[in-house]
């Protein structure tokens, strides 16, 4: 009898340890970095372009500057696949390995806890660059340098204010200001959404650039923010996207990482069933991905330029330690794609215009709501 | 009927199973229209003969001849196709569907794409009639009793073309009147040239119906006899392996001053919105058995779990030693002096995977000797278990061998030992005996006897007329959760008039029974 | 529910030992087949995180958060109840160790023993909470503990921002020094890896959940109520209150782990959109030492080993992340199924008994 029960006893526990597995699942990329580009010959690095024939092409048969050096990356909590930021620095990477020959390697963390040993573990294998992606790594940057004063690192999004750590921060609000004057010239409603991940700071960042361009150009429209509270959950990403909708907004900015894609998903499904409505993407020319038909047009954060020029003066021998660079308008690092084919000419003359006063300083956008 | 072929013959069937020869070299066999007896106590391999022989396990040595011709039988498939029939002690019956829609299930009769139900009934009402099943194919089997719900099973076998019919414990769920019955169906289907094979451990009716008996004892066949030149003592000694004494020496006694006393009792969870227990009051003295008799779902569950404490009483009062425990909770009524032998040891009594020692200071209201400060006095605890293992016969590989190896009766013996060993004033015992061999069933009446002549007062529940004759003072009949009547077992049985009490007709003599 | 949860509180350690062998054999296999050198990568592994005093420091410290989780999980499900939530409780744990830590202002001999003390309490009554749930409105635990996982994440959140991030932060300050349960010197002497109390809490608490379990009166309780609920009923014990107790405990296990994260490894939290999963590792970890707390201890070093050594293994030796996660998975996956495992052994063990009891009896007659 009870050898009997003991059957579906196994089954369940299986089922319990495939769930627990699959729970644990989409964190697993955790601790399991990815292992670098130049030495896979797997599929893994889909993004790399070049596909290298053999595990040792990266190794000094180029000729360029970077034969020889080794710059790595930890992710946050993202991952390397997150259509964000961390997949922008990595590509910069691989731009790196493949035009100057460096070797380039990336781990993503699973926990918080991972910071600091993950970047340890690059100070050890002797990079001459390690990038932390996040502001979750002040801190354990800060430790890091700290105990390896001769290591070099980068950060984005947070600073460090030590000798051997450069960091890179954007003027997100700046660029969001653009964005706004697009959507307050754009909407036929008067009303408009944020969709925001978590309440954080930097993405109230986005939020107030945001407000400001649209109260400039449109008093009269009205800017309805949503904070999701997550930054992977596409599906409540859609759920506010689609209350926003029927409340009449037109148009929705998102800065809200993998969440956003709902917002994306919800507005596509709009369009299919003959109602026109906009999304501002974020971070990347998310026409790119999500299509011109919903995609009005994309606050881009170009941390994939800011990545590879960082590590470019490393490259040369050029580190620039203790600096923080802050990158806006004036120095080309946040702002609209190039090509807007949704946006009119006049709209874009009045976002070229906004610019210069901005970058002239005659606008000071505000950088909290 | 000696003169007819056999239909079945089982030669030297030999099954093993990891340490345990279940079947050691059997022979037996089957003639055509009889009913045949396989008697044996619990774990002497009837049940895995049987097994064999409708194709769940397959023999490791021996062979199976079915009408002269030996077969293999790899499945219950091919027991069917055989025409051998089974109706299992459980039911597998689909409440909600008619008896015809049971009856048919797996082959049902198609037209087109549908089922053939018109014909279906037709058959089922003709091969009722023919047995004199009385059963109605349009009903739905939740709305019918559990006597009718077995000749659906019965109707199923029969559906099916089943020439042998193999019967496992027909009557363990039975009244009083529904065995009579049984015993009649069984006998027709006999008379109408259908083999029967008939699992049982009641003697009684193994004197009733069958023609021939086969003993089991420990996986080998002990005897096979005739019942015509048997007797009840004869066989119980060939099952057993020695000499059995059926009488119970219930010495007179006086009883003492009201242990328990009952008054109105209402117990919520009956079907349909009625009581579980409706109104019941009792009283038991000190030194006195009551039994309570009735068939199985009477209320008896719900009345022994308000006793206790484990389900609430929803009217009436419950009064131990004069003390009024109705609202208190099951351990304050452990510390008046309540102990329990629960119907389903296994689930209520024990804690399997406890160690024998863990088991016996279960519930145990002496703190301070065993659990000294909150911890576990082990040595204290395994002395006391190893006492009462000893004093109570429990054979075990030791105390610390986990209950759930033991063996049901030394598994119940554990129980009896625990519970007694505390010195309850109120012994709740329901269906002490149930599943347990001869022996086993010798030492636990022994032990309520004893416990009645230390005073103590016993509420026997149980759904063998035979073991509440034998034990009880008094017996009261339970009917849809009320207390039907009482009759006095000294005056002899009476089938007949506990049987309506027990179907649900109150006793015009009513009056008497509370005193 | 209760019977296969009874069916996994059985320790052994022979089939533990061929799991993790079967599934590093599978785990080869499957980088064979990638075109991986599975010596290599194991190589990898253990150098990991035996390959200096600051990777072994790491490894505790990767260790500590799951061997508390495991053993609140372990816990419970002695008694028959699965805390899915001790995610849930090892957050409220640590948002109230960040709480005393950096609003009370004490000496340190009081101040981090009273923000251990109060995480600790806190998580036991998060855990008490789903009990009480169990046992007083018969909602089930696992559907009220994944919910409370969220109220805790949330609440969390909601009372760090509200309370103690600063304007611009995501993470809260530090704590004061004094309530810090770091040991600076064992830092310093294993490399600067992150050092701290919690992981000798943690073996005092594997003592603790044995003696607690098998040695006190509420441990046979407890048991009781989790082999067979009807039977401890019967038997007069409470077990309504014995579910409350068990995850009041359990609870406190898990608010442990979270107290020492904050306490001991980050000195400040973080409001996060989603929580770290140690609950969810403390359900692997609890079935891989069979809800006994030695093999939790075990489960939990184990699982340690393998997160912490697999950034080794696609560091060093560029098997990459998908197939790493295939390793890392099955080896857990054989452990935890043991009961393949039990059936593929049985066989050889039960021929090497028979054997036995044939040179017993053999014995038997010579004498």
């Amino acid at each position: 009898m009870y050898k009997k029960r003991m059957k579906p006893v196994s089954v369940m526990m299986i089922v319990i340890m495939a769930a627990i597995l699959v729970l644990s699942g989409c964190g697993k990329k955790a601790n399991n970095g990815g292992a670098g580009a130049s030495a896979s010959p797997s599929a893994s690095e889909s993004a790399s372009p070049s596909a290298p024939a053999s595990p040792s092409a990266s190794e000094p048969s180029s000729p360029a500057t970077g034969a020889g050096k080794k710059v790595g990356m930890v992710t946050d909590l993202g991952g390397v696949h997150d259509k964000s930021f961390n997949q922008q620095a990595w590509e910069a990477l691989q731009k790196l390995k493949e035009e100057d020959g460096a070797s380039v390697k990336y781990l993503e963390s699973k926990k918080d806890s991972d910071y600091i040993p993950f970047l340890s573990n690059f100070v050890k294998d002797g990079y001459d660059l390690t990038w932390g992606i996040g502001f979750l790594f002040q801190d354990a940057a800060t430790q890091v340098a700290k105990q390896n004063p001769n290591a070099k690192f980068a950060l984005v999004d947070t600073s460090v204010d030590l000798p051997n750590v450069e960091s890179v921060l954007f003027k997100e609000n700046e660029g969001s200001y653009l964005v706004g004057i697009v959507a307050g010239l754009t909407t036929k409603s008067n009303k408009i959404g944020f969709v925001g991940g978590m309440k954080l700071p930097v993405i109230q960042k986005f939020e107030a650039g945001f407000k400001a361009g649209v109260a400039a150009v449109n008093p009269d429209a009205k800017v309805t923010v949503n904070y999701v509270g997550d930054f992977n959950k596409p599906d409540l990403g859609k759920l506010a996207a689609a209350s926003m909708y029927d409340a009449g907004n037109d148009i929705i900015f998102v800065a809200a990482g993998g969440s956003g894609n709902g917002v994306f998903t919800e507005a596509k499904q709009r369009f299919k069933s003959g109602k026109k409505v906009w999304v501002i993407g974020v971070d990347k020319d998310q026409s790119l991905e999500f299509g011109n038909d919903v995609t009005l047009t994309s606050m881009m954060k170009k941390v994939d330029e800011a990545v590879y020029k960082v590590s470019k003066d490393v490259l040369n021998g050029e580190f620039q330690g203790g600096k923080v660079v802050e990158l806006g308008l004036a120095e080309g690092g946040v702002g609209l794609p190039k090509d807007n084919p949704n946006v009119s000419e006049d709209i874009l003359k009045k976002v070229d215009e906004y610019s210069q006063k901005i970058i002239s300083g005659e606008i000071k956008v505000p950088t909290t709501p | 009927m000696e003169q007819s072929v056999p239909v079945v013959e089982l030669a030297g069937i030999t099954k093993r199973f990891p340490g345990i020869v279940a079947n050691d070299d059997i022979s037996l066999d089957l003639r055509k229209g009889e009913i045949h007896a396989l008697l044996g106590e619990n774990g002497a391999g009837k049940s895995t003969l049987m097994s064999i022989l409708f194709g769940l396990y397959q023999p490791d040595e021996g062979e199976i001849r079915v009408n002269g011709k030996a077969v293999k039988i790899d499945g219950a498939g091919k027991a069917i196709e055989l025409g051998i029939g089974m109706v299992h002690q459980h039911f597998k019956l689909v409440q909600p569907f008619t008896v015809a829609e049971n009856i048919v299930l797996g082959v049902e009769p198609v037209r087109g794409l549908s089922i053939h139900l018109k014909q279906a009934n037709e058959k089922v009402r003709e091969l009722s009639a023919r047995y004199g099943l009385k059963v109605d194919p349009l009903v739905k089997v939740q709305d019918i009793s559990v006597g009718m719900q077995q000749r659906v099973e019965i109707l199923k076998t029969l559906y099916r073309g089943a020439e042998i019919l193999i019967f496992d414990e027909p009557t363990a769920v039975l009244t009083v009147q529904e065995i009579q019955e049984l015993m009649q169906i069984l006998r027709q289907l006999a008379g109408e040239g259908k083999s029967i094979i008939l699992i049982t451990h009641k003697l009684k009716e193994i004197m009733e119906v069958s023609d021939r008996v086969t003993i089991i004892r420990r996986g080998k066949v002990v005897g096979t006899v005739r019942t015509a030149e048997t007797s009840e003592s004869q066989l119980a000694e060939m099952m057993v392996g020695r000499r059995v004494s059926f009488d119970v020496n219930k010495e007179k006694r006086e009883p003492g001053p009201v242990v328990l006393e009952v008054e109105n009792l209402t117990v919520a969870g009956g079907e349909r919105g009625t009581h579980a227990v409706d109104g019941v009051s009792l009283r038991i003295r000190e030194g006195e058995i009551l039994g309570l008799a009735g068939v199985d779902g009477n209320g008896q569950h719900e009345l022994v779990e308000a006793l206790a404490g484990l389900r609430p009483a929803i009217g009436g009062r419950i009064a131990l030693n004069g003390a009024d425990v109705t609202r208190l909770p099951t351990k304050a009524r452990i510390e008046a002096g309540l102990a329990s032998i629960p119907e389903d040891r296994q689930k209520h009594g024990l804690v399997l995977d406890f160690t024998l020692s863990e088991n016996m200071v279960l519930g145990s209201t002496e703190r301070r000797r065993f659990f000294g400060g909150g911890f576990l006095k082990d040595k204290e605890i395994d002395a006391y278990a190893k006492k009462l293992v000893a004093d109570f016969d429990v054979r075990s590989a030791g105390v610390h061998s986990r209950a759930r190896s033991l063996s049901g009766g030394n598994q119940q013996k554990a129980i009896i030992a625990r519970e007694l060993e505390r010195h309850p004033k109120l012994i709740v015992a329901v269906q002490p005996t149930r599943g347990l061999d001869i022996g086993a069933i010798e030492f636990v009446h022994e032990r309520l006897l004893q416990a009645r002549s230390e005073g103590k007062a016993i509420l026997l529940i149980s759904y063998e007329l035979d073991e509440l004759y034998k034990l009880s003072d008094r017996i009261q009949v339970i009917s849809g959760g009320r207390i039907m009547g009482e009759v006095d077992p000294e005056l002899g049985e009476d089938d007949d008039k506990i049987g309506l009490m027990m179907a649900g007709q109150a006793s015009n003599d009513q009056g008497g029974g509370a005193a | 529910m209760s019977k296969w949860i009874s069916s996994l509180n059985q320790p052994t350690a022979l089939v533990p030992a061929v799991a993790i062998l079967f599934g590093l054999v599978f785990g080869g296999i499957v980088m064979l087949l990638g075109g991986f050198d599975p010596i290599a990568a194991y190589a990898a592994l253990v150098r990991k995180v035996f390959g200096s005093s600051y990777d072994i420091g790491e490894t505790i410290r990767t260790i500590t958060p799951i061997l508390f989780t495991g053993l609140a999980v372990g816990f419970a499900f002695r008694a028959g109840v699965f805390n899915i939530g001790a995610d849930g409780q090892y957050i409220i744990g640590m948002t109230a160790a960040t709480f005393v830590g950096i609003k009370i202002h004490l000496p340190a001999f009081l101040h981090a023993p009273l923000a251990v003390l109060v995480g600790m309490i806190c998580g036991g009554l998060w855990g008490a909470l789903c009990g009480y749930l169990k046992a007083y409105r018969g909602v089930h635990e696992v559907i009220s503990a994944i919910m409370l996982n969220w109220i805790a994440l949330f609440l969390s959140n909601y009372l760090l921002m509200k309370f103690l991030v600063e304007e611009g932060q995501q993470k809260t300050p530090n704590i004061d020094e004094t309530a810090s349960v770091s040991i600076g010197w064992l830092s310093e002497a294993m490399g600067g890896a992150r050092m701290d109390w919690g992981i000798w809490i943690g073996l005092i608490s594997v003592a603790l959940f044995y003696i607690l379990l098998w040695r006190t009166k509420q441990g046979y309780d407890l048991r009781a109520v989790g082999h067979n609920p009807d039977a401890a009923q019967a038997a007069g014990i409470n077990v309504k209150t014995t579910f409350m107790k068990t995850m009041m405990i359990s609870g406190m296990f898990a608010g442990l782990g979270g107290v020492f994260s904050v306490l001991g490894v980050f000195h400040y939290q973080v409001a996060s959109g989603a929580s770290e999963g140690y609950g969810f590792d403390g359900i692997a970890v609890a079935l891989l030492g069979g809800n006994h707390p030695v093999g939790i201890l075990f489960g939990a070093i184990l699982f340690g080993l393998l997160t912490y050594g697999s950034a080794g293994m696609n560091f060093d030796a560029n098997v990459p992340t998908e197939i790493v996660r295939i390793v890392i998975g099955s080896i857990i996956f054989f452990v935890a199924s043991h009961s393949i495992i039990t059936k593929l052994l049985k066989p050889m063990l039960s021929r090497r008994s028979t054997n036995k009891r044939k040179g017993a009896s053999a014995d038997g007659n010579a004498g």
